[in-house]
């Protein structure tokens, strides 16, 4: 249904806009809740740090991209003494199955969360058939 | 079989062998140990204070209990999971339940002063040294 797109040991060079390349950060595969309602297939993606600015979804064809820029940077004054984690952004890649509504797509971004909302496209929703009499 | 390490005998006998081991490898290169200590924690030190940041993502400030305890710090709380009728899930790689986690901070702080909030899924944690653990200079007197 959601089937993930993996590029394994591929390292895509990233430009900013004005061509220059900026210091290499990490980038992360956010875990994601993937479910399919009757009308909607939903896409849970945990990306602590993530302002809703910075989120940058792209729908291309079947290709679903969710990328998002961690906007907590350092903090000033203070020096890292310890570290279980470490600030960077997310990307993820999954090909869907269904056929979907584009112009009716909702995300939100709620506690670091990203709230994707996929509405069927009205061909590819589930359709009772009621058995005529004869 | 051009790379055989038996060239003698015309064919290698660990062949089998030796691609169910990169099979393995490939199967498990996916694999991540999942017990990690959840929230993920960094600690910051400034002059006289200290920041504890913490990795929440989908935790609201209503879910988790900040203890302080001299200059021990307990984060406790639960990921509750959203819960949704005739879901069909394809996919469930966040994980739920209970947590708590202490950490030791670098000195004592002043449980009075201390500020936490909450910024798109990251706790952010300040606290001021305590004001007589500060460290003082003292001035040699001339005798």
């Amino acid at each position: 249904m959601a089937q993930e797109v993996r590029n394994v040991g591929q390292q895509v060079p990233q430009t900013t806009e004005s061509g220059q390349r900026p210091a290499p950060r990490p980038v992360f595969l956010p875990p994601a809740d993937v479910y399919e309602t009757r009308d909607n297939i939903v896409v849970l993606a945990e990306m602590p740090g993530v302002a809703p600015e910075g989120v940058d979804i792209t729908l291309e064809r079947r290709v679903l991209t969710i990328r998002g820029r961690n906007a907590t940077g350092d903090h000033a004054g203070y020096q890292r003494v310890y570290s279980e984690y470490a600030d960077g952004d997310y990307e993820r890649v999954f090909t869907l199955s269904e056929n979907i509504d584009r112009d009716r797509i909702e995300a939100t971004l709620k506690d670091g969360v990203l709230n994707l909302v996929l509405p069927k496209a009205e061909s590819a929703r589930a359709r009772k058939i009621e058995l005529k009499a004869t | 079989m051009a790379l055989s390490e038996f060239p003698r005998l015309g064919f290698d006998p660990f062949v089998e062998l030796r691609r169910m081991q990169s099979e393995m490898n490939r199967l498990f290169s996916g694999f991540t140990p999942t017990t990690r200590d959840f929230p993920p924690i960094n600690i910051w030190l400034g002059d006289n204070s200290v920041v504890v940041t913490s990795e929440l993502p989908g935790v609201t400030a209503g879910d988790v209990t900040i203890n302080l305890q001299e200059d021990v710090l307990t984060l406790e709380g639960a990921r509750r999971p959203k819960q949704e009728q005739d879901a069909n899930w394809q996919r469930r790689e966040r994980t739920y339940g209970g947590f708590s986690r202490t950490v030791q901070l670098p000195f004592r702080v002043d449980a009075d002063k201390v500020q936490a909030r909450f910024n798109n899924g990251i706790l952010e944690i300040e606290a001021q040294r305590l004001e007589a653990d500060r460290p003082k200079k003292i001035e040699i007197r001339a005798g």
